[in-house]
């Protein structure tokens, strides 16, 4: 294969990515791990671009580091298949849907929510969003929080975000060293 | 100006932006409600609520969201780039020392140390929600309640739960 031949089949490869990522970011509703079976469908099961094991490598290295799991996960994907490029690609398709999808909403919300039926919804929806997220405490906690230890200190970081009103960025490095500090020596 | 201020603010939440979801809450709520003032507690939880109704990741939705506000589609754009740009850097930068990065026995002391902050992080989310006016009278907590037994016994899509709670609002408030 001469060279125009291999920029051009990179080229393809990289817009298939797009597409692909493109699709799943428009179907999942509820943030990253819900993506993570659809991305694994596509990525590993029908299109092979992908081993099993690499694909959890990844997963593995996009729970580790700060950002959204599913911008995390395309950048991996994309990136072990066409390089940088690549990673741009299913960067730009997994982001694309949400971002038109919340601009327009947006540009209609910002006009239309001092509607009082706008207003009511939201006071309904509300307490439901807080129901969601003490439910999401719940399950997380039951598997974060294996030790006696981890939970003191979930309390005590408790205590520092809601009465000393400590930034969250603070409450993220003190649990960081303290996980140095009670964690295994090599 | 407000542009740079926009791409940092974003992209300060993109690199603490541990746990997923509904972790970096309190971390937008800091800076863009209570530091810079560019959404009330009301219009938070609003976003809130859009996000879980909208696909994509929450801190994507924020920064889009947030962004046009501020600064119309060039600050919707600025601002979802910002919150993906720290996160991008540091994937390319681990995947080509992933072996490495895997068996590092400080980056696993570390991982398992965010998990109580996590937790944290989330808790304090919703307790603040509450505090911005989540839950102001006794028909929001009913609906409150309701909905959390719901969540908690059937297994229901939570969007599901969030719009029939939505209609539920539109009728009883009538």
């Amino acid at each position: 294969m001469d060279k125009k031949d291999n920029i051009k089949s990179k080229f393809e490869l990289a817009l298939s990515i797009f597409t692909v990522f493109f699709k799943i970011g428009a179907f999942t509703w509820g943030g990253g791990y819900a993506m993570l079976p659809l991305i694994k469908n596509e990525v590993v099961e029908k299109r092979k671009w992908l081993t099993s094991e690499d694909f959890i490598d990844g997963i593995a290295v996009s729970q580790s580091l700060p950002g959204p799991i599913a911008v995390n996960t395309a950048t991996y994907v994309g990136y072990k298949l066409c390089g940088t490029f690549g990673s741009l690609m299913a960067l730009a398709g997994a982001i694309l849907p949400s971002f038109v999808s919340i601009l327009i909403i947006a540009m209609f919300f910002l006009r239309f929510r001092n509607l009082k039926v706008v207003q009511d919804f939201f006071k309904g929806a509300n307490p439901a969003i807080i129901a969601l997220i003490v439910s999401a405490v719940i399950d997380i906690g039951k598997s974060a929080l294996k030790r006696y230890r981890e939970f003191v200190i979930t309390l005590i970081l408790l205590f520092l975000l809601i009465y000393l009103r400590v930034h969250p960025i603070l409450a993220i490095v003190i649990s960081a060293i303290l996980g140095i500090i009670f964690g295994e020596k090599r | 100006m407000i542009l740079l201020r926009l791409f940092l603010a974003f992209a300060q939440i993109g690199l603490f932006a541990f746990g997923g979801g509904y972790a970096i809450l309190p971390l937008i709520e800091k800076e863009i409600v209570n530091n810079l003032h560019w959404l009330t507690h009301k219009e938070f939880l609003e976003v809130v609520t859009i996000s879980q109704l909208t696909p994509g990741p929450i801190a994507i939705n924020a920064a889009t969201f947030v962004g046009y506000k501020v600064g119309g589609v060039i600050g919707s754009f600025i601002a979802t780039v910002s919150v993906c740009l720290p996160p991008v850097i540091l994937v390319l930068i681990v995947v080509r020392f992933l072996k490495r990065f895997e068996t590092n026995i400080w980056v696993n002391n570390v991982l398992k140390g965010l998990r109580p902050a996590v937790v944290a992080l989330i808790a304090s989310a919703a307790y603040s929600l509450v505090r911005g006016g989540g839950i102001t009278e006794i028909k929001g907590l009913i609906i409150g309640i309701a909905s959390f037994i719901i969540l908690r016994t059937r297994k229901l899509d939570p969007i599901l739960v969030l719009i029939i709670a939505g209609i539920v609002g539109i009728l009883i408030y009538l």
